[in-house]
Formats: C-alpha cells, structure tokens, sequence
C-alpha cells in the first residue's frame, strides 16, 4: 500500500539532500563505428518481427502529441494493434499544437552551407555537451525525412512564390533551416499526426481511448505490461495490458506552476514510471523560455509564449538608465540599450534561449526592467516595420502579433512588446538507451517525456523535430528488436497479483485524496509549490537556495497530506480529483529536480549555478567532473536515491566553451 | 469587478440541468475569462461545494478545447476563444450567462463540458491523406504555387472547438467539415483521395446527427479563427463534382 503517513509527520523526515551512488550506466546500446553510419547499422542488427505476426502483438502508446501521435500512426500502419491513450477528449489537442515557431531540417535548401554534420553539431553544442552524440546525429539524419514525411500529408508549412518551401533562422544557429507553418507550425504537424492516427482508429489497428489517463504501470516479472488508468468521465479504474508500453506523455514544466504547457499536462505517467524502476535523468534540465509575455498578477494561471521566431526581426532592449519610466517611444535612440546585440555581436537577438533568459534577468535585477514590478524587456519591430513594411511584418508575424495584443490589451505594431522568460520546456525525463528504452524492459519513452538529445539546452524548433523523429522514425524500428526478442510473452490479465496490486494502490491513493477534506485547494498548493521552484530552481541557482527547496518542499508535502480538500468522489467527472492526484506526483518530482540541480556543482545550459560562471557570467562547465547523463533510480518512499551516471564521450564535438559572441 | 453569473449545472449526461447563480468579486480586467470561473471554483471548493466542470488546457487558442457559450454567444463577445477573452470585454456589476455548446451531436458530459468525439468521426472518415511513414519523395518534388498553399493553410486553421455547431441555428457542422475537405482537396497531395474524402465526410457528419446548412452564416461568425463561409460553398462544389464523378 502507499505510505503517506511519513509525509505528515514533519518531526522525523530524513535528510532530502542525500543520495547514494548506484553502478555506472555501462551500456547504452548505442552501436559502434563512424558516426554516420550507426542508424544503419542498429536497424540492421535489430531483430524484426515478421508482417504476418505483427497483429499478434499489442502495444499501448500514452499521449497523443507529436511522438505518440506518430508513433501510434506508424506502429498500425506496420501492422501491430495500438491501445492508445490521451487525457483530452480528442487525440487533436495534444500540448504539442501550441508550438508555434517551426521546425528544423538539414535540407539545405537554402545552399547556405548547412548539413547533416551542421545540425548534429549545432544541437551538441546547443546542449552545452549534454547529450548522447550518437543520438543527436541519428536525429540529424532523421530531419530530413520527416519534412518529406509531412508533406507527403498535406501538411501546409509556408511557401514561396515558386511553391517550394520557405524557411527561416532560429536562436543558435547561422543557417536558415526552420521550416514553418506561420506562427501555427505545432498546430499543421499534429493535426498531420492525428489524420494519420485517425486513418489508423477508422481502420480499428488503433483503440483509441480519450479522456482516460495513465495513473499507473505494471510490471510484471521484471518487464512493462501494461497500464492503469482513469476513465475520466465516470471515474473507472481500468487495466489495459500489452507486450511493450511507449510513454510519450510530454514534460513536467507544470512543476513550477506557472509555465507555457497546457493547464492539464502533467508528469504522472513518467513519474509513476520511475517509481516503478524507470530512471529519471538529469531532471534539473529545464528550459526558460525568454520571449513570453509577462504575468499580471496572482490571478495568473498560466503563461504565454510569443515564438523565438519574432527575435528573427524584432529587437530586445531595455532603457540604458535604472528606472527610466518613460513610455517606450519617448526614450530615444541613444537611451537604450540592445544588450544581446551589444553583448553578443555575432548572434545578436539570437543568441540560444538560455542565454538570451539569462541576460533578461540580469538587466531586470540591476533595475533596468519594463512594465508592472520592473519584470519585463521591450521586443521592439519598429525597426522592422520601417525596413520591409507593415505588410510583411503582418504576414510573417500577424497571428502572434493579434495574440499578443489580445492578452495584454496594447498594439504592438505601434508600441514595443513587453517579454519576460518563463518556464517552457524539460530536457531531462526518463532515461532511455538508444533504442529509446527505459531501465524496465518493454518500457519506452518518447518526445520531450524521455531526456535524450537536447543536453542541458534545446534549440529552438527541435522539440518538434524531435518529437516527430521518435515517433515516426526511430521508435517504429526500434520497439521491434523488443517484440521479437521476447516472442511468447506469458499473457496477464486482471487477476495477476502484479495488476490486483497496483490497482489496489491506485484506489487507495484517489481515496486518501478524497478523504483528508482539509480546508485548501489543489490550486493552493500546486501554486505554492511553484513559487519554491521559481525561486530556487529556475533561472539562477545556489547551492543554499537548492538546500532550502529541500527543505521546504517535504514540508509544503506534509502540508498537502493534512490539508488537501477534494470535493465530490472518484465515481465521477472530477477535475479537482485529476488536479490533486497529479500535484502528488509534483511534490515528489520537485524534490528529484532540486536534488539533481544540487548535485550537479557545474553550470551548463539552462542549469545556472551562480557559484560556477565565467568572469563575463556565463555558465562555466566542469567538464572532467561533470560529463555525464545523471539517471536517478527510486528506491522506496522516503529513501534516498540512487544516482547512476552514463558519461558522454564526444568523439566528433569537442566540448569548449560556449561562444555566441 | 463585481459580477453576476449564471451558470448551467448538470450532473452528468442523463441528470436534468438548470442555470444556478454565483456572485465572484475581486474580479481584474487583466484576467481571462477562464481565470475568472478558476476564482469562482477555488471559492466553491473551500465553501464544499462542487465546481463547475469546463474543458480547458492550452489556455492560448490553439488547442480548441474552451467551449463556453457566453452571453448566448459561442466563445463570448469577441472575436476569439473562450481562454483568450479577457474581462475588460465587460463591466462592473455585469450579469453573464454561462452555457454548454447546445447541439443534438454535442451531448453534455457536466456542467460545461460536452462531448465532441462526432468530430473525430468526421476525420476518421477521410480527413486524412494516406500517406505511411516512410513513404514520401522529396519535399520538393511537388511544388506547391503559393496562393493554393495560402489557400490550404487558411481552412488548416480549424482548431475544431464546434463554436461553428454552436452558433448555428440549425446545430451544422457544415464549417468544420468543409475547412478539412479544402485544406487537404486544393492541396496535389490531396488528390487522389478528394472524392472519396468529401463524400465520406460529408456522409458521416449527416449520419451523426448535426443539422442540415441554410447558410444562415452564423458559424463563420462565431469561428474563432476566421474559416471563412465561402468554405461552405466550395465544399459544396466539390461534393457536387464528386458525385457526379464516383460510381459506388
């Protein structure tokens, strides 16, 4: 059964910051050999399972976003039956569809100079040296496939006059490789991947189950099985068994509460994953986002990110004197200051995300900053009006630019937007080999729910390239080595003690919910907890900052056992119950994430530690000490972790400073 | 602000419903209007009451999940998605009605939340090029002129939230259907399944119940991301071309 009772108790919790040290990550089956040719090589040593046998075997895809979406497309098209799952009640509305700025592809269409090798290394370094290099080049590889895979589907990205595809420059980068679909080009990839996907459930090789969520794995004898989920509309706790399961459930950005992802997307499947042996690597990897627009007040409950694309023609400055409150268009010339040009001469505006974040709240803490409470920069088109006209701005830009201006009430064509970074993206998640298996056989996890090829910090339009990568492309040839190494797998159902168990826990775990009746929201908490996190482990981090999250969070935890009130029962339609059950998971992801951000004594992309800079203040590595993946495997309620470290060996990339200047 | 709300309360599909008044205070003008019902359900929840259930989850336009009928209209009084209208659209003491989408093809889940799966039928049916991964030649091997990608693109806007259902008197879901059809028939990728693609769709929307099109022209109104109604029309034309073509 679970153990709560711990949590409550605030005399007797043990020390948050201790973990052990497990075995090194030895392999990760990434095959040998030049580098180009090791995609080749793993799908031909991988074993397949024949045409014929496929529909014999089942395979249970969580989340319908980019990866899973694609995955669960390709996996029927192959022949397999697919149970697949979404907590939203259609398949289309997947977090994915908000991405807006574009996505990358080594086409070199541009004749710019760009390649395969160009975005492999770009990404590495983009990464700050954090990545698997054999993972980022098959990514690489893939880039190019999946432009050609999505428009084979109709998908309208942006084209020129002659009807080839246009493209565009992202942060990080000097080649012009991002293709786009105006500011919508999440929206036009996953409405692809779900026409595909439909095609597939019209044909019955998909179930598909929406508004129903994973609450649970099971494992039986060692190996992924199958599923515990939620009806959300009645409230039934159901089983769903399969020979492999593929996590593509997304990131965890709502730890922190205010962020950029959808309201309900959330880290119960993964984290419920890794309680059950998966290991969760390099947690404290997150991403803030620099272009988004800035918060109002406590009322806020989400936030809302303006495309990286914008800094391809808008320009950020603040005024060059502290407190200078002069409306934007009164300060002249000569009064402001375009720090990223200033300070990074060479990219710019578009420098990478961590870095261009890092400068915002350096300009804002030295009192520099625009808007209500100083927590904001101007990203200014004037210039860019006046050099291609309002026209273009409007056809490049106009439904960010309305979006904008519909949320903050102000026209930015005629004044300065105002930004601030937020939380936007995790590059860690659960640890998977080169197969994009997890640490429990028969386990996979794809798109941003797994940590595999951003390092420390992704490039823009990447997480959709990655994501359509991994579910069209890599997982559909990988999972099959899986299937047919393990031909007769010994059928589960229901009465397994394995199942009977984990179901008893998830019941158990709704009912305590539902049975504490204190006298604070979920909201509450899930605020409170993301204030820690905003403060402690967001942009900037320290050591004593780090040891307080760890000390406040076990606490907020007790707090939440003893107070937490849930309205209505579980046999219902209860989004407070969904609510409260996911903030269970946070309490105990937000301890992990801390503890990682901890341990890790280094600065490297957007893991800032303030006693590890250069003397111009960016993130300085500690390559010979810190040159691994850190994969944190659970060892019980109220036990220390176990770290396990997969070192990254750059054979292609060498690993220097980052220089965007 | 200070403000009145009627809002429909409905246990579950088969439970009757009825409009229960709240008064919320303390409300910004900088909130949405989704912020303004998370005020009113924190409230609700401390009082023990039960809160009042809507779909909601991007909370910036894109997903299509938010499906208020506001005032009697779809999405509200502006021109956009119910997480993007914002509280200054209204005024201090102001009386707001709260409703579920009302259509025969949307039945109510809870309170606000309906259900929407008939949409995804309607894709199911044809809304789709067949396309199997690993398939496709060269992105560039079909040039696309520009005006037909511009075309294609602006009926791909569909979020499908049915605020087009909800608006119509007649509860058509002759808009939404019609933004898929032309998004993917202009397209040559879209070619060789266009006559099936439009009768297929056009068959099933009919079989789920959703009403017939008098063009009355409320769904482009109401649709927050301007399908135009001239889709209508243009779907219309292909239907027309494709029976004419197709023997079955």
């Amino acid at each position: 059964m679970n153990d709560y009772t711990h949590y409550t108790d605030h005399t007797h919790y043990p020390d948050y910051t201790a973990y052990e040290t497990g075995a090194p990550i030895a392999d990760t089956k990434a095959p040998e050999g030049p580098i180009a040719e090791r995609w080749d090589r793993r799908r031909f040593e991988a074993k397949l399972v024949n045409p014929a046998n496929r529909r014999k075997y089942t395979v249970i895809v969580v989340g319908t976003g980019l990866a899973g979406g694609a995955a669960g497309a390709t996996l029927a098209e192959q022949g397999y039956h697919v149970e697949q799952f979404c907590y939203q009640d259609s398949p289309r509305r997947a977090h994915s569809i908000a991405a807006q700025g574009g996505i990358n592809a080594a086409k070199n269409y541009r004749n710019d100079g760009d390649s395969v090798h160009r975005l492999f290394y770009d990404t590495v370094k983009g990464g700050d040296f954090r990545a698997r290099e054999a993972g980022v080049h098959r990514l690489a590889q893939i880039s190019v496939e999946i432009i050609d895979q999505c428009v084979a589907q109709g998908v309208p990205f942006a084209r020129e006059y002659g009807g080839l595809l246009d493209t565009r420059s992202f942060g990080g980068v000097q080649v012009s490789r991002t293709f786009y679909a105006r500011g919508q080009t999440g929206q036009q990839l996953l409405l692809g991947a779900y026409q595909a996907l439909s095609r597939q459930i019209a044909a019955g090789t998909v179930t598909m189950h929406a508004r129903t969520e994973m609450l649970d794995l099971i494992v039986v004898d060692g190996r992924a099985r199958g599923i515990v989920a939620r009806d959300l509309i009645t409230g039934e706790i159901s089983s769903h068994f399969a020979d492999a399961v593929v996590l593509a459930s997304g990131g965890y950005g709502n730890v922190f509460y205010l962020s950029t992802n959808a309201m309900n997307s959330n880290a119960t499947a993964i984290w419920r994953a890794h309680r059950r042996g998966a290991y969760f690597a390099n947690p404290c990897f997150t991403q803030i986002h620099p272009t988004c627009i800035p918060r109002t007040g406590d009322h806020q409950s989400k936030l809302t990110l303006m495309s990286e694309s914008l800094r391809n023609d808008g320009r950020i400055w603040v005024p060059a004197a502290k407190g200078d409150d002069r409306p934007p268009n009164e300060i002249p010339e000569d009064e402001r200051d375009y720090y990223l040009e200033r300070i990074y001469p060479s990219f710019g505006n578009l420098v990478p995300r961590d870095i261009a974040s890092r400068a915002a709240k350096n300009v804002c803490d030295e009192g520099r900053g625009v808007g209500p409470g100083g927590q904001g920069v101007y990203l200014d088109f004037a210039d860019a009006i006046r050099r291609m006209g309002r026209k273009e701005v409007e056809e490049k830009y106009g439904n960010l630019f309305d979006m904008y201006e519909r949320i903050t009430a102000e026209n930015p064509y005629e004044v300065p937007m105002r930004i601030y970074p937020a939380v936007h993206y995790t590059m860690g998640g659960l640890w998977v080999d080169y197969d994009l298996q997890t640490t429990v056989p028969g386990l996979f996890a794809i798109g941003e729910a797994n940590f595999s090829d951003h390092g420390a910090n992704r490039l823009g339009a990447s997480a959709l390239m990655q994501g359509l990568a991994d579910g069209y492309f890599v997982l559909p040839s990988t999972i099959s080595d899986y299937l047919a190494r393990n031909p007769h797998p010994t059928s589960v159902d229901a009465s397994h003690p394995a199942v009977t168990q984990v179901l008893a826990e998830t019941e158990d775990r709704l009912r305590q919910l539902l049975a504490v009746d204190g006298d604070r929201t979920p909201d509450s908490f899930h605020r409170e907890l993301g204030e820690v996190m905003w403060e402690f482990c967001g942009m900037a981090r320290t050591d004593a900052g780090l040891r307080k999250a760890l000390d406040r969070i076990p606490q907020i935890r007790a707090e939440f056992w003893r107070r937490i009130k849930v309205p209505g029962t579980g046999k219902e339609f209860n989004q407070s119950l969904e609510k409260a059950n996911r903030i269970v998971d946070y309490l105990e992801l937000a301890e992990l994430m801390c503890l990682d951000a901890l341990h890790r004594a280094e600065s490297c992309g957007g893991h800032f530690r303030e006693e590890s800079q250069t003397p111009d203040g960016e993130a300085a590595r500690h390559d010979e000490e810190f040159s691994y993946a850190a994969a944190w495997e659970f060892t019980g309620t109220g036990k220390a972790p176990a770290l396990h470290k997969e070192d990254l060996v750059f054979e292609y990339v060498h690993p220097t400073q980052r220089s965007y200047a | 602000m200070k403000l009145k709300l009627r809002v429909w309360r409905q246990r579950n599909t088969d439970a009757p419903g009825a409009m229960a008044t709240y008064e919320v205070d303390g409300i910004s003008q900088d909130m949405s209007f989704l912020e303004m019902l998370d005020t009113l359900n924190e409230e609700l929840i401390l009082r023990g009451e039960d809160p009042v259930a809507f779909d909601h989850d991007c909370r910036e336009g894109i997903c299509g999940a938010c499906s208020l009928v506001i005032n009697g209209d779809a999405h509200g009084p502006e021109r956009t998605t119910t997480c993007q209208l914002h509280m200054r659209s209204f005024k201090d003491g102001d009386s707001i009605d709260v409703e579920p989408w009302r259509a025969a093809a949307f039945p109510v889940v809870k309170d606000l939340v309906v259900d929407r799966s008939a949409f995804d039928r309607i894709i199911q049916a044809g809304g789709y090029i067949t396309a199997p991964t690993g398939a496709a030649p060269d992105a560039h091997a079909t040039p696309v002129a520009k005006p037909d990608a511009d075309f294609a693109f602006e009926h791909a806007e569909c979020i499908g939230c049915g605020a087009c259902v909800a608006a119509c008197p007649n509860g058509s879901a002759m808009l939404f259907t019609s933004a898929k059809v032309n998004h993917l028939n202009v397209l040559p990728q879209g070619a060789p399944e266009r006559e099936t693609r439009v009768l297929d769709m056009v068959a099933t929307m009919d079989a789920e119940g959703f009403g017939g099109c008098t063009l009355a022209g409320e769904c482009a109104t109401a649709c927050p991301k301007g399908i135009p109604l001239p889709s209508i029309s243009a779907m219309n034309k292909e239907w027309l071309r494709a029976t004419r073509k197709v023997r079955r």
